[in-house]
């Protein structure tokens, strides 16, 4: 194996330590009381706390979804709590006033929140357990009229923009995991583009989990008005521990007409030991709605880490001629088990979506494809192409696809490709002739099979996913 | 409604149901009970997630009996392609009807009987596979169906035994089946290396109403044989038709089936195969054609349970009106089955506005030395190639009803059977192509 994916490969989960900081966290259990608490600690508006209460509700009444191909045992939501922060940073002025804690957590995680230090043109939400503990360049961004603040900053400052599209893609009772985000969220980001901007640079949030017993669940809104453009990126680490922690977030896109959003994730929770002890649950509901004709909403998704992931970044296709895309990379190792896709739900006219999804799994690693394409019967002229690929790594692993085509229109030209395999013999056979070790052409085999959605990325993040790829089939390879 | 079936069975226990053996009674009894239990499936059930049984579920279907007034052989040849060298069993709403039937001029070592004459000549056999193949733990409509296990018809093929001539299954409804229902089950069993081509049809006689036909056909394929399976569905257009065949396969041995479908109001063809040993091959390919209200389901399964197996699957349809077409293909490859070659492709042509398809194909693989692919498309006709043609000097209707054709030729050309390739080529070319 070359040197370089050696050292990547015998590298171990890199970002498991825990931050010693002073944090206020809400005893464990969930009730009325407790997100009656969590709005009046972030001091909510009225109607807030009613969607919170009106989601909480619903919530009761849901079960918890048991259809995706993933099996873990019984989640009690009672003995976590719903609420932790760092105590350093309710008066958040400024990052001066940042716990020096704090920012070298994030520092040892790569992510500068020091602006004069900062150098790649990035703006950065770091969200520390429930709460933002600072965003950067924002003035910058002020000065184009673009917002981008944390989620709780945004109830209190722009409460109008936050009133019309909290929850209208991804409606309080849209499903259990939604709901209990609706309830109890804490933090997330919010972005909105004003009319024809494009944003200058790339806007990012960091997520960490670091108290124990905790869960996140934080939800994130970005609006992107007629005529603009944002790009924006998500990354997600978390400490090692022994009890898995419940991860559900929520996330909305809308873009008007004529504006595009680009949406990239690398996420890299803890993915518990190679025992499958421990790791993220991560259980998240994503959703973008092209609202206006003529828009565009792209996922790019490489998902390394978690224990269990469950997430379907989809997209509605609402306005005429608007565009949706998914790429994703999903990678399992161990005993990681990820169900994941995507929705194309076509509505307007002359929609587009796109879909390209690769799934790797290795050690005991248990990876689905399950995507929807629905044509409706009024989507005429609608084009979907989808391309779901799976690799093999190993013979304890499995590899599943879940597509389901449902076309009401007969204009709709809908195509899926779907295969699987292992590294083929001959393909290791043609790269040794040519002089590569057995290892070297595993992982450029593995490197070209991903390279179609690492392209998709943005420059920083098409790196760090690359190398993650190689961390987390740690030992799998060659 | 489940009651009146619960009812149905009581009437017949009491009535003594004598002609079955013990054990034959207690299969019975133990498929009631668990339909019971299971009910009838709701949309909620993944595999009924795009077709909704209700039609069928809220009527009440009395059993049938044998028909009152004659059912001529003139009536049956169209259905045989006018072939008259088949060994035919003809059943009749559900009941076999031995006057219509031809299957004298068998091969040795080869067995074409009525389910209650191999319960005498081949208790051992039938004992040994029925209700073995096709479990009832989970499917509401197999589960039924053993509820009211009586007819039926049973092949057995002995080793080395090949059958030049298909064997034909006909079941027909008549006038008389009105709101009735027919349950039969049929075991098909070839020996090692043995050969055989099986034809199961299903047809509506002019005027035949919405009756309910609900069929279960295990087949067991030794070691190195091959069973070709045709299953014909012309349903009268009122009728509701579910039909199951599960098949089992040994070493080496072949399963080509195909699947072709064309009648009944609400339709459900499920094909399941388990390939449990080394060096099988399946072969799965059908055609639906759909027109007005109809709903057309077909739901297959193919296991790899062993390694160095292969599968192949092409399954096309064309809708008009404002049909529902509905695919789902699972391929299932176990972590034992190294080495195994899947392939899986659906087509969907919508002719109309209103057609609609649900298509689901689906892979679930826990070995890893293996090539499985699968692929849908659903669309209309395909511009560039109308363009072709009318740049050829062809009519644009005459392009489109050519193009819709060959769409169904294309899978249609598979099936190795003579007379059933160019029937079924013939039917299709009168019903999309029109005749000056």
């Amino acid at each position: 194996m070359s040197s370089s994916i050696e050292t990547l490969v015998n590298r171990e989960y890199a970002y498991g330590f825990v931050t010693e900081v002073d944090a206020d966290t809400l005893p464990p259990g969930l009730s009325e009381a407790v997100i009656r608490l969590i709005s009046a600690k972030k001091d909510e508006p009225e109607w807030l706390l009613e969607w919170r209460l009106k989601a909480y509700r619903r919530w009761l009444t849901m079960k918890e979804p048991h259809w995706p191909n993933v099996t873990y045992g019984p989640i009690d939501y009672q003995s976590q709590s719903y609420y932790s922060a760092p105590r350093s940073v309710t008066p958040l002025q400024s990052l001066d006033d940042v716990d020096p804690e704090l920012l070298k957590t994030y520092e040892k995680l790569g992510i500068p929140l020091n602006e004069q230090k900062f150098l790649s043109g990035v703006a950065v939400d770091a969200i520390f357990d429930s709460v933002s503990v600072g965003t950067t360049m924002k003035e910058e961004l002020k000065a184009h009229g673009i917002i981008f603040c944390s989620l709780g900053e945004a109830v209190r400052e722009h409460p109008e923009l936050v009133q019309k599209y909290l929850g209208s893609v991804v409606p309080h009772s849209d499903n259990f995991f939604a709901a209990l985000n609706a309830a109890v969220f804490s933090d997330g980001s919010f972005v909105y583009v004003p009319k024809g901007v494009r944003c200058p640079m790339e806007l990012s949030t960091y997520f960490r989990i670091n108290s124990e017993g905790t869960g996140q669940f934080e939800r994130t809104l970005i609006v992107a008005d007629e005529g603009s453009y944002v790009s924006y990126l998500e990354g997600c680490t978390a400490p090692k521990r022994s009890t898995n922690q419940l991860h559900a977030a929520v996330v909305e896109l809308i873009a008007l007409k004529d504006a595009t959003i680009k949406y990239s994730t690398v996420q890299n929770w803890y993915a518990g030991d190679k025992q499958g002890l421990g790791g993220v649950y991560n259980f998240v509901t994503k959703r973008g709605k092209c609202l206006g004709a003529n828009s565009k909403i792209s996922w790019t998704q490489v998902e390394t880490g978690s224990a269990i992931t469950w997430k379907y970044p989809s997209v509605i296709l609402q306005g005429d001629n608007s565009t949706g895309e998914f790429y994703s990379v999903a990678v399992v190792n161990n005993h990681q088990q990820a169900d994941t896709g995507t929705k194309m739900i076509h509505i307007g006219r002359n929609t587009k979506s796109n879909i390209v999804s690769k799934g790797i799994s290795a050690g005991h690693g248990q990876n689905s494809y399950r995507g929807q394409v629905k044509v409706m019967p009024k989507a005429t002229g609608a084009r979907n192409y989808t391309q779901c690929d799976s690799m093999l790594v190993g013979n304890q692993c499995g590899a599943h696809t879940f597509p389901y085509i449902e076309v009401g229109n007969n204009s709709a030209q809908v195509e899926h490709e779907a295969s699987t395999s292992k590294i083929g013999e001959d393909q290791i056979f043609y790269l040794k002739q040519r002089g590569l070790s057995a290892e070297q052409a595993v992982s450029m085999i593995v490197s070209g099979f991903c390279k179609e959605v690492f392209k998709e990325l943005p420059m920083e993040f098409a790196l760090e996913a690359q190398q993650l790829l190689g961390i987390t089939l740690e030992g799998s390879v060659g | 409604m489940i009651e009146s079936y619960l009812r149905g069975f009581e009437r017949i226990s009491a009535s003594g149901g004598a002609t079955a053996p013990d054990w034959a009674r207690s299969l019975r009894l133990s498929a009631i009970t668990r339909f019971e239990t299971l009910g009838f499936p709701t949309t909620k059930n993944e595999d009924w997630h795009f077709t909704s049984v209700a039609p069928i579920a809220e009527r009440e279907f009395e059993l049938l009996a044998p028909p009152t007034h004659g059912v001529t052989a003139a009536q049956l040849a169209p259905l045989a392609f006018g072939a008259t060298d088949w060994h035919t069993l003809v059943f009749v709403n559900g009941r076999y009807d031995a006057k219509l039937s031809s299957a004298a001029a068998l091969p040795d070592g080869v067995t074409l009987v009525p389910l209650k004459q191999a319960y005498e000549t081949l208790p051992l056999l039938v004992e040994q596979y029925l209700g073995k193949v096709a479990t009832f733990e989970g499917q509401t409509f197999t589960a039924l169906n053993t509820a009211f296990l009586d007819d039926g018809a049973v092949v057995h093929i002995e080793k080395e035994i090949e059958v030049a001539r298909p064997i034909h299954l006909l079941f027909v409804s008549d006038t008389s089946a009105g709101a009735g229902t027919a349950q039969p089950h049929n075991l098909i069993v070839l020996d090692r290396f043995a050969k055989a081509t099986v034809i199961e049809s299903y047809a509506g006689l002019d005027g035949a109403g919405a009756y309910f036909t609900n069929v279960v056909t295990e087949a067991v394929v030794g070691d190195g044989a091959t069973l070709t399976h045709l299953k014909l569905q012309r349903e009268s257009e009122q009728a509701y038709h579910v039909g199951t065949l599960d098949v089992r396969q040994a070493r080496d041995s072949h399963l080509v089936s195909f699947s072709f479908a064309t009648g009944a109001a609400l339709s459900r063809t499920n094909i399941y195969t388990e390939l449990r040993g080394d060096g099988c091959g399946a072969t799965l390919n059908g055609l639906y054609l759909g027109d007005g209200e109809q709903h057309i389901d077909h739901q297959t399964r193919i296991e790899h349970v062993e390694p160095n197996c292969y599968s192949r699957e092409l399954y096309k349809g064309i809708l008009d009106g404002s049909a529902h077409g509905v695919f789902n293909g699972k391929v299932y490859v176990h972590p034992a089955a190294q080495k195994t070659d899947g392939k899986q492709t659906n087509n969907t042509l919508l002719l109309s506005e209103k057609a609609q398809i649900d298509t689901k194909p689906q892979l679930e693989i826990f070995a890893d030395d293996v090539k499985c692919t699968h692929g849908a498309t659903v669309g209309r006709l395909d511009e560039t190639a109308l363009f072709y043609l009318k740049s050829r000097g062809i009519a644009a209707r005459t392009a489109r009803q050519l193009l819709t054709y060959a769409f169904a030729a294309d899978v249609l050309e598979s099936i190795e059977l003579a007379e059933v390739r160019e029937g079924l080529e013939a039917a299709t070319l009168r019903r999309y192509i029109e005749q000056s």
